[in-house]
């Protein structure tokens, strides 16, 4: 049966469901149960922002609170998944990535073509990720290109709670390191998704919406602004088709270029920073493999190249608005 | 060669040592297996055989072998840079190893990793390292899917006095604790990290104390004395797999060649190089004290001497004959649409 609930719910019935699935996922973060040895209630929080709350009383010692201590316990995540386990480990916030990043990059991303394809590491790192919460410079990024960079890992950066529930499953069930990215500003974003565990591969970019005129290709937040955007400009007679890219590796640029081939115009819209970027991969991929189609020179939204400011008044300029897509949209209609 | 779990005494038998004469003559020949193994190696890459960077284990042969011989496959290793003791100790195939080395596809990890990252999980080998410290969470990792899966199986981390100084070893140490990981830390403390020495570069004078910091027990062995490692890494492990938790053993001990091969070693002392080849060999001393008690002759370490000769020979041989990997090799065992 099928009920609207939100993109958090979304990432708990996920865990809930695979857990109750597969006895060797266990879930470690900080916090992620809340409370451990404090004098208080046990199972306090479930999550800083309560994603996993109600999981401990479930499935107990299978999820696992850690000290504040992210190279330890990911590489642990990465260590017990060549042993036997699926962990499923949760960094808090993307930003954090840093202090952990050799477990990674260097360490399970590497480790099936490093040795040969005789290891797997199943283990799956979610972080909240991206601007709009007012946290700041060091609690906002998304720095999804960081991680496409890196060949061994699969990146997913969800839009809403249908493809969250199903693409962390799969997350989960696949047998290489996935950073999955959940945009914390769409936590409470509703939509409707069914009861039962279901997956969705990767590498399907969804079309949200049918054009014509010109393509919008983008990711996560700026998903609900592009299709904003849309429905502005087809007050104009602008038709645009809006690709949710879903996961960034695999990237499905086949259903980019095919859109491209048909509307001849394209726009790519990203959150993180300009340079090197998901904007400018897709933009990339696009004048090479389909110059032909194109009518009008790409253009891309992205994040300026700035840390992300704290004052809401700078942070709203930050990440990019529904109306600077349709401004880029209606560029590419005027060349 | 393969690592094999050992009895704890040998009472009852004619041997003084607390292992019966088979096994002394089993950690004999892998000790001996390393020895050769990384002889052969310092000359084959001097002649440029050998592409990349190697380090070599020799000299330290003791304590990989003390420690290995109380673990199984099920047990799991996460070494270092420096792995190919722990390798061979650990029952990984020579042959496949000298293929790895040689970047051929015969290789433990078919050409692909390399002497840095020679690994077989099928021996519990987690793999050698080339960043220093990183196997410590590993290690901590799969000392929680023995725990969590309920099976026996321990985690050791090997790291050098260098990499001890890692933020990911420090943490693992608090980890373990925490969490109450079967899992042993060991310190290989060379005395020198690359070409830095261990009495500038860690602050603290006793890894003990380090250990007792994190609320972890903490043992100092001669590393060069194989009987003293296997006793004190004996001890830590049958803990560890009676749910006593973490501990950390530093093994202090001594590094025949230089940091990588081409190490011209000009931060040595003048005559310590042979000082410790003459008379610190960990070879040479348990092979003086297993004949001295009578318990293993002469010619029978010579007919070991000649076994390995022999086997390092033919993993040589095997290595330059086989064949390099295909180009379709660069892009398998990894996603790949770019």
């Amino acid at each position: 049966m099928t009920r609207k609930i939100s993109m958090k719910e979304a990432v708990n019935e996920a865990l809930d469901q695979e857990m109750q699935r597969d006895p060797t996922v266990v879930v470690m973060g900080e916090d992620i149960v809340g409370g451990t040895g404090s004098p208080g209630e046990d199972d306090a929080w479930g999550g800083v922002l309560g994603v996993t709350k109600g999981l401990y009383a479930k499935h107990g010692d299978r999820l696992m609170d850690t000290p504040l201590s992210e190279s330890a316990y990911i590489g642990a995540a990465i260590g017990a998944a060549t042993c036997g386990l699926r962990p499923v480990a949760e960094l808090m916030f993307v930003d954090f990535m840093g202090v952990c990043l050799d477990e990674i990059f260097n360490q399970g991303a590497k480790f099936r073509y490093m040795f040969g394809g005789k290891v797997e590491t199943p283990v799956v790192i979610r972080a909240m990720c991206g601007a709009g919460f007012r946290a700041a410079a060091q609690h906002s990024q998304m720095l999804t290109p960081v991680f496409t960079h890196i060949p061994g890992l699969k990146v997913v950066c969800p839009s809403n709670a249908y493809d969250t529930k199903g693409l962390l499953a799969q997350s989960i069930r696949d047998n290489d390191p996935v950073i999955f990215l959940e945009h914390k500003n769409l936590y409470a974003h509703e939509s409707d998704v069914p009861e039962e565990s279901y997956t969705i591969p990767f590498g399907e970019a969804a079309v949200l919406r049918e054009g014509k005129s010109a393509t919008v290709a983008t990711y996560g937040q700026t998903v609900h602004r592009s299709v904003e955007a849309a429905e502005t400009l087809a007050k104009d007679g602008v038709d645009v088709e809006v690709i949710d890219l879903r996961t960034l590796s695999p990237i499905d640029n086949d259903t980019v270029i095919e859109s491209v081939e048909k509307t001849g115009r394209l726009v790519c819209v990203d959150e993180a920073n300009p340079r090197c970027s998901i904007a400018s991969d897709v933009s990339a991929t696009v004048a090479q493999e389909a110059f032909g189609a194109l009518k009008a020179p790409i253009q891309m939204v992205t994040a300026p190249h700035t840390p992300v400011p704290f004052s809401p008044a700078l942070e709203d300029l930050y990440i990019p608005t529904a109306d600077g897509i349709a401004d880029a949209v209606r560029k590419t209609m005027a060349a | 060669m393969s690592a094999t779990a050992t009895a704890v005494s040998a009472q009852g038998s004619d041997s003084p040592f607390p292992l019966e004469k088979d096994d002394l003559l089993s950690a004999y020949r892998t000790m001996k297996t390393i020895r050769e193994f990384e002889d052969r190696l310092h000359v084959d890459f001097a002649r440029g055989d050998i592409p990349g960077f190697v380090h070599l284990y020799a000299g330290e042969e003791a304590a990989a072998t003390g420690i290995m011989m109380h673990l199984t496959d099920e047990d799991r290793i996460a070494s270092t840079h420096r792995g190919h003791g722990h390798c061979i100790a650990k029952g990984v195939s020579v042959h496949e190893m000298m293929g790895e080395i040689y970047g051929k596809v015969s290789g433990a990890c078919r050409g692909k990793g390399g002497s840095m990252h020679i690994a077989d999980l099928s021996k519990g080998m987690m793999g050698a390292n080339g960043i220093l410290g990183a196997g410590a969470p590993l290690a901590c990792g799969a000392a929680l899917a023995a725990k969590k899966l309920g099976h026996k199986g321990v985690g050791i981390s090997f790291v050098g006095d260098g990499a001890s100084n890692q933020g990911m070893f420090l943490e693992s140490l608090n980890l373990a604790g925490v969490w109450e990981l079967p899992v042993i830390f060991v310190v290989e403390n060379n005395g020198y990290a690359e070409s830095t020495s261990v009495d500038w570069a860690v602050a603290s004078d006793s890894y003990v104390d380090r250990a007792n910091g994190f609320g972890l027990p903490g043992v100092t062995v001669d590393g060069t004395d194989f009987f003293a490692v296997h006793e004190a890494a004996g001890e830590m492990i049958r803990r560890a797999r009676d749910g006593g938790g973490p501990s950390l053993l530093e093994c202090k001990m001594i590094r025949f060649h230089g940091h990588f091969e081409g190490d011209a070693q000009t931060y040595r002392a003048e005559g310590e190089v042979e000082d410790i080849r003459n008379n610190r060999d960990c070879i040479k001393m348990f092979a003086d004290r297993v004949s001295e008690a009578g318990v293993i002759s002469r010619v029978e370490t010579d007919a070991v001497d000649a076994e390995v000769a022999t086997l390092i020979d033919s993993a040589v041989e095997q290595a330059k004959a086989a064949p390099l990997p295909d180009t379709a090799d660069l892009l398998t065992d990894v996603y790949v649409k770019y």
